[in-house]
């Protein structure tokens, strides 16, 4: 009886969710049992649900390849490396510019960090291009200031993790640094002022008080980010990518790409993609647990 | 820094503070000067960047690159197909939105956890590139407007603030009030909540109408049509290829028709494509700060 009452006072929610949920089943449901080809032999005529299955032989392909370990190799490298750069440096600036008060320079030191953001991936990269280019680019003309020879930056496999990463870096930081900033302004102000009273320096207000605050939403953003640890983007990766760096830049979302897109190898692609997914999703129950274990923050 | 308090900073502390403000100018720079350069050079003779002698203010000012931007019909046909994309992404983007995110927000909506975790399930896992292509494929959307629309009719973050919203701003009396008066979930969300959210509508506005600016991806998998093909496809072929539109050089005298010229009109292009987000962007910019917060500490 009670269950009725309720079903009939939101009949008209259920309306309103109707759209969406259609929508979630249709485009994230049926492509999430689309997977099932990464076990078949895909071919157009057959369709997904006639096609042979074959087992774990994509899978298997995929493993014995040696493309295998340079992918694994070239995808861990780049997100463990964008970690290490990306991760302390908006808790840096945050840090920073919470010990500054409000003012003309606070306000335009925000407003200009931030603005890189949303500049589009495209138009990121050619900057980045632009400013490489041998003899012309900015970066270029500043080396040949200080005397050192003119180079092919983009051509270089050695040097592009880290003008992915750094790019990335000055893009991000400001942007990401607003969320650390929104847990800094939400700490009690009398904490300042018994530290002052006890006559703390800055720096030790910033490590035992601010530091401490922004600890949970730290730790939330590092699982999240390693649940991603295998996924790099693709966008920036595809652009930058070219024939001379490919075998410093060749990720498994740029291969999946390649192989399944271009090469019409459905199958290989989605068990390629899928193994990519699985090991993610582990990735991040596993960095969860850890987390619940040892800091009352997590997840889920 | 020379603040007037009850009890004066001790000189460690007014180097520390001189440190962070020497560190917060050295970012400042960082991120500015390229910016400042691109456009200067933009408006520079091709003589002059190529021989590099702009720093920091356009030398030999001229707005050739941006005429010849004027005249190129595949950067035109671009920026008409993206305002469509951008234009009608959006909207159906906030119709999705508000669609779930109300009933989400409303305690007597029964199988809220069910729906809830359905979308979630989604952040953490999905089909991958292949299937969603071949799904795309299979509904006979490849090369149509609609695969640039349907298949992120919403953002599950947008989806978590905006139900925040409605679930904390507002006041849970009104609903009652409403109810009683004989209002149902319908006409209460259209004429008492929507009108209430105009803030974090704006919001979402902004993040979903950049998100359709700035998209490249789904151009790149399910496009073929060069008619149909949005801005940011378009200034890949130009920029990241060096494909130039002939229409763009036909312009140029014979003398620009280098490979200076084409640098110029490169920074150009780069200024063109991203001014409308750029100038509405400061204009927005505490609307969005709202939101990123109101999304990461309530959600």
């Amino acid at each position: 009886m009670h269950r009725m009452t309720k079903l009939k006072r939101s009949w008209e929610l259920y309306l309103l969710v109707f759209l969406p949920v259609l929508y979630l089943i249709v485009f994230k449901y049926i492509p999430m049992g689309g997977v099932i080809i990464a076990f078949k032999q895909y071919n157009v005529i057959d369709g997904i649900l006639n096609s042979p299955w074959v087992g774990f032989r994509h899978f298997q392909t995929f493993f014995e390849s040696p493309n295998f370990w340079l992918l694994i190799k070239n995808t861990l490298l780049i997100s463990l490396y964008s970690l290490a750069a990306g991760f302390p440096v908006p808790i840096i600036l945050a840090l920073a510019l919470n010990e500054i008060r409000n003012g003309l320079f606070k306000r335009s030191v925000q407003m200009v960090t931030y603005a890189p953001h949303f500049i589009s991936t495209v138009i990121m990269v050619s900057i980045v291009i632009l400013m490489l280019t041998p003899h012309v680019g900015v970066v270029e003309r500043l080396m040949g200031f200080l005397g050192l020879p003119a180079t092919n930056f983009m051509g270089l496999p050695q040097f592009f993790k880290s003008i992915y990463v750094w790019s990335g870096v000055w893009q991000d930081m400001g942007y990401a640094s607003i969320i650390y900033i929104a847990a800094l302004s939400g700490v009690d102000p009398s904490l300042y002022e018994a530290a002052r009273m006890d006559g703390a320096s800055r720096l030790r207000k910033i490590m035992h008080i601010d530091i401490p605050a922004i600890i949970p939403i730290s730790i939330i953003l590092l699982i999240l980010n390693m649940g991603g640890l295998l996924s790099v983007g693709f966008e920036k990766i595809f652009l930058m990518q070219n024939p001379l760096n490919v075998s410093a830049s060749e990720v498994i979302s740029t291969y999946v790409y390649k192989v399944g897109l271009l090469g019409a190898n459905f199958s290989f692609a989605t068990a390629v993609g899928l193994f990519n997914s699985v090991v993610n999703l582990m990735l991040l129950i596993l960095v969860n647990q850890i987390a619940r274990k040892t800091s009352e923050t997590s997840l889920w | 820094m020379f603040r007037k308090n009850t009890i004066k900073d001790s000189l460690g502390d007014r180097i520390f503070m001189l440190c962070i403000y020497l560190f917060l100018i050295i970012v400042l720079c960082a991120v500015l000067y390229p910016l400042l350069f691109i456009i200067s050079s933009s408006f520079s003779s091709s003589r002059a960047v190529v021989s590099g002698s702009v720093w920091l203010f356009p030398v030999d000012f001229t707005t050739r690159a941006y005429a010849a931007i004027f005249n190129s019909k595949q950067i035109m046909m671009g920026y008409y197909n993206s305002i469509v994309y951008m234009v009608f992404g959006t909207m159906i983007n906030l119709l999705f939105t508000v669609l779930i995110a109300y009933p989400l927000s409303q305690k007597h909506f029964y199988g809220r956890g069910v729906v809830m975790t359905m979308m979630m399930a989604t952040v953490f896992f999905g089909g991958g590139l292949i299937p969603d292509y071949l799904l795309v494929k299979n509904l006979g959307l490849l090369d149509t407007r609609w695969a640039l629309w349907l298949p992120g009719a919403f953002g599950v973050f947008n989806v978590i603030v905006a139900r925040t919203f409605f679930q904390t701003s507002i006041p849970p009396e009104m609903q009652e009030a409403a109810q009683i008066d004989g209002c149902g979930d319908t006409r209460y969300l259209v004429s008492i909540v929507l009108p209430l959210s105009k803030p974090i509508l704006a919001v979402m506005t902004l993040f979903y109408a950049v998100g359709h600016w700035n998209a490249f991806f789904s151009a790149l998998i399910y496009l073929r049509s060069e008619e149909l093909f949005p801005l940011q496809y378009v200034l890949r072929n130009i920029l990241i290829l060096n494909a130039t539109d002939p229409e763009m050089m036909a312009a140029s005298t014979q003398e620009m028709r280098d490979q200076g010229f084409q640098q110029v009109l490169k920074y150009a292009v780069i200024v063109a494509a991203s001014l409308p987000v750029l100038l509405i962007y400061p204009f927005v910019q505490r609307h969005f700060v709202k939101g990123v917060m109101i999304g990461s500490l309530k959600g």
